[in-house]
């Protein structure tokens, strides 16, 4: 960790507009929750399209991606990163300071505002509020360093992320049956089905496969991400 | 004594073959890069400041390769072309930032000295994202100061400045020159370069066209043949009367433009020689341009001397 990195990275991240995006998806989905607590549906139903559905599925991968990019991305693109890399700093330490505030970001943004809305939808009984924010610190976690990764390999990584997160996690991880083990989402729905009472919730992919991938693709990708930036080259010709 | 290696260094990207087997040495002292745009004098930079790697050859600080090296970076500033520098952030903020990236033992007095240097205390407290183009450019070149390094690389400083900042900012490199530290900028307009630098390496479509002493460049450069587009209310006596001096290499009739093409051999005698001629004869000058006074004709003349 190095602080001045940390201060810069949280300083552009928070600063301009890219902050009301962000405050966003935690208001949202407050509202929602607000909203669908009051209504006369199966709390436990609803815990599931609120905080899986939409919580899990949606609103975290699109902050990781937002984080994830946004830590690094932007300095790339505008060519700020020379300021951090012409200096004698290891370059794994500017992708974990850069990784840790991205996942800071993820976590106080989707982690936290995920177990409200599920105090708010279900109450905090049988922990199903519980594991699903320990679904999202898990997921929030593993999207942030799969995308922070491709914030350093790709000058379109919002793209790349965009589809990802849709197609791959949205679309196939959902209805594909053999895709699920290779989601991130499903991943942290194994360790909400493992925190939650039991059979609350239904998860696909056994925990004994979930963790290891989990800390797997993270620790990859942080040490690409890592090797990538070492060899980081400038356009050639203005 | 700070020396950049530069050895037989070509890169290309994709197809384009952006440096050509370039071999220089840059020592202590001002070096110019000269060049007209897109001849390759950003990608030696890059090359030289660790963000290129060479596609074959090997760029090198006092020895040490610099692609791939973070610790070339305790004796190299950068001052880059491009201007986004955390906008968000204070002068004194992004200087006192770098400093602390550099892991300085006092990162403050540091960055202190680095804006007093450009003398820029005055606006230090603004964000960088207000700044003027030179305001900017000084606030980099004290970035790139604040680890007091032994090399410092510039990329086109000067681009954008007022008459004032640049004369500012060539004293400042004087005296880093004078210091004994390693200089080098890059430019496309010789004034600016044959200004500061004792030496200049001239770079042509990736090729090193010239290397030496600014005076040995320079006579180089004025000593060339001119060619010239000249109209006039008569241009076959102008022509004949033009012909018969010693400082006209050639002169052609050209139909469709309906002027003279004149080559002259030399420059100083042949500008005083037209008006002569035309006045004797009594005829009226309409036009007279130099026909490849363009920066590219220059250098490639360079290039084939």
């Amino acid at each position: 960790m190095n602080t001045t990195v940390a201060r810069l990275t949280a300083r552009g991240l928070f600063g301009r507009r890219r902050v009301l995006v962000l405050l966003a998806v935690p208001v949202l989905l407050l509202v929602i929750a607000l909203v669908a607590g009051n209504s006369d549906q199966d709390p436990l139903d609803l815990a599931h399209s609120v905080l899986g559905t939409l919580a899990l599925g949606t609103l975290v991968p699109i902050l990781g991606l937002i984080t994830g990019t946004g830590v690094i991305a932007t300095e790339i693109d505008d060519g700020s990163i020379v300021y951090l890399l012409s200096k004698p700093l290891p370059r794994w330490q500017i992708i974990t300071t850069k990784l840790a505030v991205a996942i800071g970001a993820t976590w106080l943004l989707a982690a936290v505002p995920t177990y409200l809305a599920g105090l708010i939808v279900y109450g905090s009984a049988d922990n199903v509020a519980l594991g699903y924010a320990v679904a999202t610190l898990a997921s929030g976690a593993a999207y942030s360093a799969l995308f922070l990764l491709l914030g350093v390999v790709t000058r379109h990584a919002v793209i790349a992320g965009l589809a990802y997160a849709l197609i791959w996690e949205s679309l196939v991880g959902n209805y594909v049956k053999g895709a699920k083990t290779l989601s991130v989402q499903q991943w942290g729905l194994s360790l909400a089905h493992t925190v939650a009472g039991e059979g609350m919730v239904t998860a696909p992919v056994a925990l004994s496969v979930a963790v290891p991938l989990l800390i797997l693709v993270s620790l990859a990708a942080t040490a690409l991400a890592a090797v990538k930036l070492a060899g980081l080259t400038l356009s050639g010709e203005e | 004594m700070a020396v950049i290696t530069i050895d037989k260094v070509s890169r290309w990207f994709g197809n384009v073959v952006a440096v050509n087997d370039v071999t220089m040495t840059i020592g202590p002292g001002i070096t110019g890069l000269l060049g007209p745009n897109g001849a390759g004098k950003s990608t030696l930079i890059h090359m030289m400041s660790g963000f290129l790697a060479p596609s074959s050859g090997s760029v090198t600080l006092d020895g040490a390769a610099i692609w791939r090296n973070q610790e070339v970076y305790r004796q190299i500033g950068l001052v880059p072309e491009r201007e986004s520098m955390y906008d968000y952030l204070t002068g004194w903020e992004f200087v006192l930032a770098n400093a602390e990236l550099h892991g300085l033992a006092d990162p403050g007095a540091a960055a202190q000295r680095a804006i007093a240097l450009v003398e820029m205390e005055y606006a230090q407290d603004r964000q960088t994202g207000t700044y003027s183009k030179g305001m900017k450019q000084r606030v980099k070149m004290a970035s790139a100061l604040v680890h007091d390094p032994a090399v410092l690389l510039l990329d086109e400083p000067f681009n954008g400045m007022d008459p004032r900042q640049r004369l500012h900012l060539m004293e400042l490199l004087r005296r880093f020159g004078a210091d004994g530290r390693t200089v080098l900028f890059s430019s496309h307009i010789l004034e600016e370069v044959e200004q500061l630098a004792r030496h200049i390496e001239v770079v042509v479509a990736g090729r090193h066209a010239a290397s030496g002493d600014f005076r040995e460049i320079r006579r180089l450069m004025t000593d060339r043949p001119h060619r010239y587009l000249v109209r006039s209310s008569d241009d076959r006596r102008l022509a004949a009367a033009l012909i018969a001096d010693g400082s006209t290499a050639g002169i052609e009739l050209d139909w469709t433009e309906k002027a003279l093409r004149i080559q002259a051999i030399n420059f100083q005698g042949f500008t005083t020689l037209l008006p002569k001629v035309a006045r004797e004869a009594g005829i009226r000058l309409y036009t007279v341009s130099p026909a490849d006074e363009s920066l590219e004709s220059v250098f490639s003349y360079l290039v084939s001397s």
